[in-house]
């Protein structure tokens, strides 16, 4: 008969085995979610699972903030209001000329035989916290395809574009903020319409302006807008200012640092644009090219 | 120096209950919304090694890659990069976990802090690879902050395993 140790020792496979086994494991997942993006629905999966956890551990944040707010004394209270109406009247007239204005460029534009601009729809989310990856530069706001999210829509708060959603979830989603490496945003400057693109990765969350040509018309304090020929962010949107401009004569461009208007630690209440949609194409054009411009977005994503 | 072992005393099983609660508290505090303050110790790396060095029958690598892997989707990083750096940690936790307890604790935490900087120093390799930013030295800040707590730590997690001070006179050990 076999000698069997008895169960005491039976350890099971040995401990490098294993290591051998889930790091193998862990680096099929790694190059699945980096190169091929594979791995989202394993990613959906872990995320529904993880969620109750995400939620408590949100819960001393939330309670914080709910003391602060009922011990916020009603002086303080009646005087953000106040500021508020003063704001809301300041601009009341913009907004009621706007809508003349709105239906006077809806005109023109259908004189000039232009494509018309549709409104775009928004949800109001809330920021539930700040991801801990030191890597990249990311919130998770708490709506998600349950309201109809979908990855690429443009997210703003009250002063400026923070970003894009990158990653939806059924609950939440991801937004990248400007200030990460990988994304990248096209621009005009508001006070001559110049046109530019500028990039995340600066250091101390700051935006880099690339490419522009060193004798190019830019001034410190300069505001920059989305120029909106992207097709992902609608035109006009504040986005950032000018801080520093070095000309270097060595350098065929300038080296532009831009700080971004809106900020991800102030408030917590933002706003998911969708995506600007277009009005169908008239029926005469030529038949369907396909389009460059998704796989642009789609790398933008990343 | 001479090595001191003081007269260990023998310890309770720890119950599996207690494993899961410690594990799931320090996922939790991993989870915390803590922005971008530096020095923020990675309490489940720390407790995973813990349980790693004192109960390695019963925490293993398998449970280090799990925890990784909600950590990575938590956190929104790379799927499979706390998984890895996880798995690694507890497979060099259970390789030291023999000669571990013959060094006092702040000797215990040198080892930690080794440790952890490794995992810290892969997880970086990986991110560098796949095409991150170098996040800046502050990076490595929570391994020291982290191995500065492991006394306390193993004081806090060592208690519910403790018997009471008083020898009983007709115990058989």
């Amino acid at each position: 008969m076999e000698y069997q140790p008895p169960p005491f020792f039976n350890r099971g496979p040995a401990p490098l085995v294993r290591l051998i086994f889930f790091v193998s494991l862990a680096i099929l997942l790694m190059v699945l979610d980096a190169r091929f993006r594979y791995a989202e629905s394993v990613r959906q999966v872990v995320a529904l699972a993880a969620y109750p956890i995400q939620r408590i551990a949100m819960a001393p944040v939330d309670l914080f903030h709910g003391v602060a707010d009922y011990f916020g004394s009603t002086a303080a209270l009646r005087e953000e209001n106040d500021a508020l109406r003063t704001r809301q009247l300041r601009a009341a007239p913009d907004l009621l000329r706007l809508e003349a204005l709105k239906e006077e460029n809806v005109q023109l534009r259908r004189l000039l035989d232009a494509q018309e601009r549709l409104p775009s729809k928004s949800v109001f989310a809330e920021i539930l916290y700040a991801g801990r990856d030191p890597f990249s530069r990311r919130v998770v706001i708490d709506k998600g395809s349950q309201s109809g999210i979908l990855p690429g829509q443009p997210v703003i708060d009250d002063v400026g574009v923070i970003g894009q959603v990158t990653r939806v979830y059924l609950l939440m989603s991801e937004v990248t903020l400007l200030s990460d490496k990988n994304q990248a945003i096209p621009l005009q400057v508001q006070r001559n319409g110049l046109r530019a693109v500028a990039y995340g990765g600066a250091e101390g969350g700051m935006l880099d302006l690339r490419f522009m040509a060193a004798n190019a018309d830019i001034r410190n304090g300069d505001i920059l807008v989305t120029s909106g020929i992207d097709g992902t962010y609608p035109p006009g949107l504040p986005v950032a200012t000018v801080s520093r401009i070095e000309r270097d004569a060595a350098d065929a461009f300038a080296k532009i640092t831009l700080a971004p208007t809106a900020g991800t630690d102030r408030y917590r209440q933002v706003l998911v644009l969708s995506a600007e949609a277009k009005p169908a194409p008239p029926v005469e054009a030529e038949p369907p090219v396909p389009k460059p411009s998704r796989s642009k977005r789609s790398r933008k994503r990343e | 120096m001479e090595l001191q072992h003081q007269t260990q005393r023998i310890l309770l099983p720890a119950k599996g209950s207690f494993i899961l609660l410690t594990l799931a508290l320090a996922l939790l505090f991993n989870l915390l919304p803590w922005r971008n303050l530096v020095g923020v110790p990675d309490l489940t790396a720390a407790v995973l090694a813990f349980w790693c060095i004192h109960q390695p029958r019963r925490v293993g690598i398998g449970i280090a890659w799990t925890l990784g892997l909600l950590l990575d989707v938590g956190n929104g990083a790379l799927l499979g990069q706390h998984a890895f750096s996880y798995a690694v940690l507890a497979f060099l936790a259970l390789v030291v976990h023999r000669r571990i307890h013959w060094f006092p604790l702040w000797q215990q935490a040198l080892h930690l802090l080794l440790l952890l900087l490794l995992t810290q120093l892969l997880t970086l390799t990986i991110r560098l690879a796949a095409g991150a930013g170098f996040p800046g030295w502050n990076y490595f800040a929570g391994s020291f902050v982290c191995a500065a707590l492991w006394p306390a730590l193993s004081f806090l997690l060592l208690l519910p395993q403790r018997q009471d001070e008083k020898p009983d006179a007709n115990r058989s050990i």
